[in-house]
Formats: C-alpha cells, sequence, structure tokens
C-alpha cells in the first residue's frame, strides 16, 4: 500500500453501522477530486459495506488492508 | 451520479429499536446520494419530537435478547429469558430494558437516535409528518423538531412513485 499517499486520514475505530459510512462520506465532501482519504474501522460489516458505498457513489476504494480486527481502506475521491 | 436514486420510507414504530432502521437507512442512503424522504405517521410520529424519550419493551417480543451490558464477556452474552408474566407486571420493568438497551447500544459504537436523527437533517433528508394521525393523536407541531415537513398521503405517494426504493417500517 505504500504506493498509496493519503492526505487525510478518518479513524472511525469503535464505530458501528452506519457511522462509518456517513463519516466517511462527511469527509469526502470536504476533500478535493482526486485526493485521497485513509479510513481505518474496526466494524467488521464495514468490509462490505465500504464497497457497496463506492460502488454507488463512484468514490474508488484504490486499497484495503485487514489487521487484527482493524480494516483500512483507501479511498479516492471521484 | 446523474441517476439520482430515491428511497421512501414510511416511519410507523416509536419504539426506542424500531426508531433505529429509518434514520439508519435514511442517513446512508443519503451518504450514498440518494434523495431520501421518510413519512413518520401514527406511532412514528414521536420520533420528530425535540425531547426523544423512546422505550423498548420485551413484553409480546419474545425475539427480543435482554442482555446486560456490564461484567464479562460471558456474563454480557447471556440472553435473561424473562416470562411476560414478570416483564409485563413489574412495574419499571420497561425503563429498565431500555436503560439496558441504550447501554448495550453506547458500548458497541452505535449512534443515538439523535444523532442519527441530525445527520439525517444535516445530508438533507426530507421528514415528512403525517398531518391527520397528528390531530387524531393530539401532537402539536410546536413540539417538534424544525424543517418537519406536513403533509397527508399524496405527498409521500408522490414521492414514492418516483422512488427506488419504498419500505414501510
Amino acid at each position: 500500500m505504500s504506493e498509496v499517499t493519503a492526505s487525510r486520514t478518518l479513524d472511525c475505530s469503535g464505530m458501528n453501522c452506519p457511522l462509518p459510512i456517513l463519516k466517511t462520506k462527511k469527509e469526502i465532501d470536504q476533500m478535493q477530486s482526486g485526493e485521497v482519504l485513509k479510513m481505518i474501522s474496526t466494524d467488521p460489516g464495514s468490509a462490505n459495506d465500504m464497497t457497496s458505498w463506492s460502488n454507488r457513489t463512484g468514490n474508488k476504494i484504490v486499497g484495503s488492508s485487514t489487521e487484527g480486527g482493524a480494516y483500512t481502506f483507501y479511498i479516492q475521491k471521484s | 451520479m446523474s441517476d439520482t436514486k430515491k428511497l421512501a420510507i414510511i416511519a410507523s414504530k416509536g419504539t426506542l429499536d424500531w426508531a433505529y432502521p429509518p434514520f439508519i437507512l435514511a442517513s446512508a442512503a443519503a451518504a450514498m446520494d440518494m434523495d431520501a424522504m421518510v413519512f413518520f405517521t401514527f406511532y412514528g410520529l414521536p420520533l420528530l419530537k425535540k425531547d426523544l424519550d423512546l422505550k423498548v419493551t420485551p413484553v409480546g417480543n419474545p425475539a427480543m435478547p435482554m442482555k446486560m451490558p456490564f461484567g464479562s464477556k460471558d456474563f454480557q452474552n447471556v440472553n435473561w429469558s424473562i416470562p411476560n408474566l414478570i416483564s409485563g407486571n413489574m412495574p419499571g420493568f420497561d425503563s429498565m430494558a431500555t436503560m439496558l438497551m441504550k447501554e448495550t447500544f453506547k458500548k458497541k459504537g452505535v449512534a443515538t437516535i439523535e444523532e442519527l436523527r441530525e445527520m439525517c437533517i444535516e445530508s438533507g433528508v426530507r421528514f415528512v409528518a403525517c398531518q391527520m394521525t397528528m390531530e387524531v393523536f393530539g401532537f402539536e407541531k410546536k413540539d417538534f423538531i424544525d424543517g418537519v415537513e406536513y403533509a397527508g398521503a399524496a405527498m409521500y405517494l408522490e414521492h414514492a412513485a418516483e422512488a427506488d426504493i419504498s419500505l414501510f417500517i
């Protein structure tokens, strides 16, 4: 994931559905097109939810990883 | 996205548990760039009150798990099966069940209804209160939050006719 540089980081650890999606959307709205947001979540449902959110909104997930119950997503604003 | 999707929800229940689905779905829909409207009718109307006092009861709901939000993990996972004969007759049981559910939600990182409602408003979800049921049950506009629209079945149906998703909750 080292080739992706995030300009912002959003930590949604401990939050449950639908908060990670809502917070991500809020953050993305404040960013410029092309910028990348790093979002960390501990909600196991967020892995599929983030994909669906991305498919719907067009903001692309350019990278993701899972480590010890933490899910990290790199989302590029469309 | 050029083809904006539309969500139409009827919120007809006003207990703490059933308050969640309309606000979760409407806020998530807004976060997914959809136009969302929630039409509050009958027992869903109290969800628009400035001061929410939502309660939950296990009476008549055998599927509702009763969990303790404290103690060891094993203890928290115990499902306390309380017969209706007790839960329905013991004064203050609903308040206790409500407190336990609120505490469990908080511990699991679930937003409060107030927070989700606020996020709906922030993201442009439309709230419509059913004028007819307001009059029947004696609800007043001054008790409701700002920004609510007041209308009847036709306004809901106008939106729902164009909606891609339509839910009765």
